[in-house]
């Protein structure tokens, strides 16, 4: 082939492509078209759909709603024989929805990641069984999702973000009229913006900390029962869930009737735990339960005073090691050495969860070995600056007293010298 | 057994009777600037108490990213008085700068750099400079945060100058960056490039200082006494030096020389990040030049001119000849050296306070 023809075939490559991709991007929607001029409801679709993560994957109207998008006419367009579905019901939509997504091959073209058992899902949620028995005021997809201007999870705009979810399930869930016929109560939100979990995500903006979906689930919401709450907190504090299992708690609170975690830490306005909660003050939660005389009560009562005295010989060290530091003393190592006592007051605050004193104890012992080494490395550098401090004026006594004799031999030495 | 035959026998090769009999002769000028004659000798002392401490820190130090700092937190916690030779280092670092600047502007006030004393001058502004880079590349050596980000700082400076800025860079970092490669570099210079260096110069300097004698300044050239360099000015000295150990153990014993954190080349550099006190005056002047001066960059002009006025340091003796016979020249360099050293001394006090 020679230079010109070559020329040319690409001039005709690059006109073909052009062709097939202005076509593309104008492909006739009549139903934007003609929805995006209608004032009210009726057009809110058309131009919320912008935004819409179907469209942006390729999908329209009529992948959805069915009928012929080409078609100018709106009979043609809406023509039964062409699929159109219409709006569909309530309770229709989860079904409307998983024709879709409930298809492992067709959904793999667009994220192969994404599960393909929502609807399923949905069906053992308590909104899916009410929708079963014809109650149309649960939510179904698009109450949580929305309808037109659905946005991908990880889009930070989405109603289904992380940061979004509790206010998304908030606006049914927060509605007192419309939770009443379910006679659930209304102030989850309010209580899950004080707890520590909301903090972590609103304030430090950590995306991992969890939000109603972490614990009920998404799409197969459900309140926890009694005996699934430990597995649900479990899912993070797995070590703490571990240790209840093991304990004699475990037993007691089955009997009782009492919910693992929530009875002392409450569900949704869980707070920062502090020790405070721990022993037999008043404010603690095992005296709600233990009565003075009992075992767990002294076990209370020693699992507290065992990380206050770990928690009292830190700050000794602490104390002593700064002060020794402001004094100009190299006291880095056993200060880097008492983070591991500190990190032993933390493990002792997950095996209170055991509830055995001698457990906690495995613990605590050695790091407060550790705190006293320090707190002695302490003392030894106070000591030591003592030393120094004592030594400089006996050194510099004679530093002086050396001076001085030269000095005068200096001048026993000028006055022999003839002038 | 009486020690005749040893004495004999090393007068024999070393001739030490006429050492002894020029250092009998050796007589030091006795005026009323004569007090600014010891502070030479008190440099030279502050040099051999680093050499000393300098030595016994290389029996524990380790040169490495990995072990430097341990090592020096080694030094300061666990060897017996390593704390004290280490503070005694790093204080009488300081303090022989600073003697080295006083020696330096008495000297060029008092224009003892004049004919024939030129070269002493010269090789004692070299000194100055090996001092400088001393105290750079020792700064490394404890691999701490501050000393890691000063040299990033002093080095990217270095850098900046033009055509052999990058290669500079690359020569002192021994790479891009600030690395283990830097501070293995930065010890050998430390430790073998620059003493070698100082020790030549260092015998230059001394020998010249003995060949010419003290210079006296013009004004009492006619009027002035003498003293007798050994014992009367060497005692003097050694008074000095002594009151110098004691100052150098207050020091070290009253504010120990820090220690700090390690450097951690992937934290972001700490805040107010200042080099030694004796580069504050220049790294100040860089931060006061604006970015653009007309079509240049100004971080470049300001290199450039301290490059000048290293530059001109040398030559002084040479461009500043006959000083009786051009008195306003005299007063022009005097002029000068005062607007250098109140322009030194203010930049370093905002330098430091900023």
């Amino acid at each position: 082939m020679d230079y010109q023809n070559a020329k040319i075939l690409l001039l005709a490559t690059l006109l073909i492509s052009f062709g097939a991709l202005t076509t593309n991007a104008q492909q006739k929607s009549s139903c934007i078209e003609c929805h995006i001029k209608l004032e009210g409801k009726i057009g809110d679709p058309a131009r919320s759909i912008k935004d819409d993560i179907h469209l942006s994957r390729g999908l329209s109207c009529n992948d959805c709603h069915g009928g012929d998008p080409t078609q100018g006419d709106k009979t043609a367009a809406k023509d039964p024989r062409k699929g159109y579905l219409g709006r569909p019901r309530m309770a229709d939509i989860p079904a409307f929805c998983g024709k879709c997504h409930n298809d492992a091959s067709f959904m793999k073209k667009f994220n192969p990641a994404l599960r393909v058992d929502q609807e399923k899902e949905y069906a053992t949620s308590v909104h899916g069984k009410l929708l079963k028995t014809g109650n149309e005021k649960v939510a179904t997809c698009i109450s949580c999702h929305g309808v037109h201007g659905i946005r991908a999870v990880n889009d930070a705009l989405s109603s289904v973000y992380p940061l979004n979810v509790a206010e998304t399930c908030a606006k049914c869930h927060g509605q007192a009229e419309r939770m009443a016929e379910f006679k659930i109560p209304t102030d989850q939100y309010m209580k899950y913006k004080k707890s520590v979990h909301a903090k972590a995500l609103y304030d430090r903006q950590d995306l991992s900390a969890p939000t109603c979906n972490d614990c009920h689930g998404n799409h197969g919401a459900a309140p926890p029962g009694l005996a699934s709450v430990a597995n649900v907190c479990g899912q993070c504090h797995a070590r703490q869930g571990e240790l209840f299992q093991a304990s004699v708690h475990k037993a007691a609170f089955d009997n009782k009737g009492l919910g693992e975690c929530i009875t002392c830490h409450n569900n949704h306005e869980i707070k920062k735990p502090t020790d405070a909660l721990l022993g037999t003050a008043e404010g603690s939660v095992c005296v709600s339960c233990h009565k003075q005389g009992d075992k767990g009560f002294a076990a209370a009562g020693e699992m507290r005073s065992q990380i206050d005295g770990l928690l009292q010989r830190i700050e000794n060290s602490n104390r002593i090691l700064d002060r020794a530091e402001r004094a100009g003393m190299e006291v880095s190592k056993p200060k880097f050495d008492l983070r591991e006592a500190i990190d032993g007051v933390t493990h002792a605050r997950v095996l209170i969860h055991s509830s055995s004193p001698a457990e906690v104890d495995k613990v605590v012992a050695p790091a407060t070995g550790i705190a006293a080494k320090t707190y002695q490395a302490g003392v030894d550098a106070l000591a030591e600056l003592n030393f120094r401090r004592k030594g400089l004026v006996v050194s510099l006594f004679f530093i002086l007293f050396l001076a001085v004799l030269v000095y005068l031999k200096l001048k026993d030495i000028e006055r022999r010298q003839p002038a | 057994m009486t020690i005749e035959p040893f004495k004999n026998w090393l007068e024999e090769r070393l001739s030490l009777s006429a050492l002894a009999q020029a250092a009998k002769k050796k007589e030091v000028p006795l005026h009323r600037q004569s007090i600014w004659y010891y502070f030479g000798g008190m440099t030279l002392f502050l040099f051999v108490v680093q050499v000393v401490t300098g030595i016994l820190l290389l029996l524990y130090y380790r040169p490495s990213a990995e072990n430097a700092f341990e090592s020096v937190q080694f030094i300061m916690t666990e060897v017996k008085f390593g704390w004290l030779i280490r503070s005694i280092h790093s204080w009488s670092a300081n303090l022989m700068i600073l003697t080295l600047f006083i020696h330096m502007f008495s000297v060029y006030f008092m224009r003892a750099y004049n004919r024939p004393r030129e070269l002493t001058w010269v090789t004692g502004v070299v000194l100055l400079l090996l001092s400088i880079t001393f105290g750079f590349s020792g700064y490394l050596l404890p691999w701490n945060t501050v000393s890691f980000f000063a040299t990033k700082v002093g080095t990217d400076i270095a850098g900046v100058v033009p055509v052999v800025g990058k290669t500079a860079l690359r020569f002192l970092r021994g790479g891009d960056e600030v690395t283990g490669a830097t501070l293995t570099r930065f010890f050998g210079f430390h430790v073998a490039v620059l003493p070698a260096m100082a020790t030549v110069f260092l015998g230059i300097h001394v020998l010249l200082v003995q060949l010419h004698g003290m210079h006296v300044p013009a004004r009492y050239e006619q009027n002035y006494r003498r003293m007798k360099f050994f014992p009367n000015f060497l005692m003097r000295d050694l008074i000095g030096w002594i009151l110098a150990i004691g100052v150098l153990a207050a020091l070290a014993a009253l504010f120990p020389w820090e220690l700090g954190v390690k450097a951690d080349a992937f934290a972001p550099a700490p805040a107010g990040i200042k080099p030694e006190w004796y580069f504050l005056f220049m790294f100040q002047t860089l931060k006061y030049i604006p970015a653009r001066v007309l079509v240049f960059d100004g971080e470049v002009i300001g290199i450039l001119f301290f490059m000048l006025a290293g530059a001109v340091l040398f030559i002084i003796p040479f461009i500043n000849r006959s000083p009786e016979k051009f008195p306003h020249q005299r007063m022009i360099f005097t002029a000068l050296g005062v607007v250098a050293v109140l322009y030194i001394v203010v930049m370093t006090i905002i330098g430091y306070l900023a």
